[in-house]
């Protein structure tokens, strides 16, 4: 940095001053700009982000683990409560073996993203509408929002009963939990849109519809993107619900029936597993599709400010 | 409705007007706590095509609302405003679109105003060159200083074509060294581009630097109390003595519609 400036104060001193030519005028921009805009980031080496963002989760799960085994080693209860972690990972073995494991998961990720998307396609105009259309959200507004509260497994008795056990009865579910928040985030994002934009756009000529698609949208997609991580998380646990709930030959072993299995099974490192399993996609698909999603969007607007 | 029918007028017609903005006995009240308040007051103000115009006074004189209605961002309690076409406006934030580089925040103005697409690239760019940031296309606002962003907006808003440019205060957040350069820049740009300017700020020295006409308006409400005409030829310094000279016998009348209102 130092270098930069000494080399800029030269060109300055050289330039006779105070005169008004316009080649004094663009030098002394060109210095100003230079001195005031900021220095590229670099990429963070590999090392550094190892040592940030993957050691430490690894510790953390490295001592679970290990507590885990030291209390199955005290015997604190009995064995078929707290099976050791050796015997999950038989469970684990032996579901891969037999071809299962990846059954398991894809019955339920297909679910789940099929359901998400869905609620994806009527969330987002459902959202716009609310929140541009005046009456619209009065009328619904309130409703939409306290549905968001409602706990997803309250559906899964009416839906049995209205489409019966099958797969829609799924994705009716899914799309009763995720669609109010998927459209509530898009909601609160359009709210969020600085007043200031709305006036600079108006005086471009955007204005109704093209206003909504050059201004609005792109400005509220931050919160458009936290409405669709949450949207994530609704679908997942309203599938989860539903396939713990209406377990039946035909619909396929998603997780929710492997855990409901393992219950009647009496096997407590079939519950494990199927809680892990859970556990895992839920963060798989948090941080493949979504955390990538938003840390692009907040870095190119300059939100993202790099530690 | 009276704004309205004035304006598409003016585009049906097409023939050639003796302003570029005209602003006919124009009051604006807003409703506050209590009852109705007068922002402005019969203002009666024209500006011709090519000129320069600051609107000088202190806060809550509603200069910025009376730019507010010349945009057209919110019509007149009484009283007409007709311009020559859509008027531009920049804002003391620079207002460009995050989401967008500097290149298409300035394409996005050429878009909405319907240039095809194949001429929209070279424009930018030229419009870009016009303020001086040649390489500034493909980048992102944040990467870009305060000057910059304000040329940025400056281009982005002449990519609208108009023939009136409003100004609120567009300076007033940048240092002093940065703020010369612009009010250079912008005579510069004036001047090549033959475009009249409506310019607000409460900074005195700054509205007898660019203007050609100064306007100052007292406060609450807002009326037109004296109007100056600059004479000092451009390009002119901020440091000038003329300049100090002129702006020193503003002040003394811009104290002086301070200090009636503590006499209430």
């Amino acid at each position: 940095m130092a270098s930069t400036e000494t080399s800029l104060v030269k060109e300055d001193g050289g330039a006779p001053a105070g005169k008004d030519g316009g080649g004094d005028l663009a030098g002394l921009e060109a210095g100003l700009d230079a001195l005031e805009t900021t220095a590229q980031t670099r990429r963070t080496p590999f090392r550094r982000t190892f040592m940030e963002k993957v050691f430490p989760p690894v510790v953390a799960v490295a001592l679970v683990l290990v507590v885990w085994q030291v209390l199955v080693w005290a015997e604190v209860t009995d064995s078929y409560k707290l099976p050791a972690p050796s015997a999950v990972w038989d469970e684990v073995q032996e579901a891969w073996l037999q071809g299962t494991l990846l059954e398991y998961i894809w019955t339920s990720v297909s679910r789940g993203l099929l359901g998400f998307l869905m609620a994806l396609v009527i969330g987002t105009p459902l959202g716009l509408l609310v929140a541009r259309v005046k009456f619209v959200r009065a009328a619904i507004g309130p409703i939409l929002s306290g549905l968001q509260s409602l706990p997803s497994v309250a559906w899964v008795p009416p839906a049995v009963l209205w489409l019966g056990l099958n797969d829609s009865m799924m994705y009716a579910v899914i799309l009763l939990g995720a669609v109010p928040s998927i459209a509530n985030g898009l909601v609160s994002g359009v709210d969020q849109v600085p007043p200031l934009f709305l006036r600079a756009g108006r005086t471009l000529g955007a204005t109704g519809l093209r206003g909504t698609w050059h201004i609005v949208v792109p400005a509220a997609l931050p919160g458009y993107l936290a409405g669709l991580k949450q949207g994530w998380a609704f679908s997942w646990r309203s599938l989860m619900a539903a396939e713990i709930i209406a377990s039946s030959p035909d619909l396929g072993i998603g997780l929710g029936q492997l855990l409901e299995n393992g219950r009647t099974a009496n096997s407590m490192p079939m519950v494990f597993l199927a809680i892990l399993l859970i556990l895992i996609v839920g963060i798989a698909i948090d941080l493949l599709i979504f955390s990538p999603l938003e840390r692009w969007v907040l870095r190119s607007r300059g939100l993202l400010v790099k530690s | 409705m009276a704004t309205a029918l004035a304006k598409s007028a003016d585009a049906g017609s097409g023939t050639s007007v003796e302003y570029a903005a005209r602003i006919e006995h124009v009051s604006k009240s807003f409703a506050g706590p209590a009852g109705q308040q007068l922002v402005l007051d019969d203002i009666t103000l024209d500006v011709r095509p090519g000129e320069f115009v600051t609107l000088l006074g202190a806060s809550g004189c509603g200069k910025s609302t009376l730019l507010n209605l010349v945009a057209g961002l919110d019509e007149p309690s009484a009283g007409g405003i007709s311009t020559d076409g859509r008027p531009a406006l920049m804002f003391q934030e620079h207002a460009l679109f995050p989401w967008l580089t500097a290149g298409k925040n300035i394409e996005l103005a050429l878009r909405l105003r319907g240039l095809p697409k194949a001429e929209r690239r070279g424009r930018a760019e030229e419009l870009l060159e016009l303020v001086r940031l040649k390489g500034a296309y493909g980048k992102r606002v944040h990467e870009l200083s305060g000057g910059m962003r304000q040329r940025v907006a400056l281009a982005r808003a002449l990519a609208q074509d108009s023939r009136l440019l409003l100004m609120d205060e567009p300076f007033a957040a940048l240092d002093a060294i940065t703020r010369d350069v612009l009010h250079d820049e912008l005579t510069r740009i004036w001047r090549e581009t033959n475009l009249s300017v409506l310019f607000v700020t409460h900074n005195v020295r700054e509205a007898v630097r660019l203007a050609e006409r100064v306007v100052l308006l007292s406060s609450r409400p807002g009326r037109i109390a004296r109007e100056w005409t600059v004479g000092i030829p451009q390009p002119r310094r901020i440091e000038d003595t003329e300049v100090a000279e002129l702006s020193v016998e503003i002040t003394e009348q811009l104290r002086g519609e301070i200090r009636r209102h503590g006499q209430h």
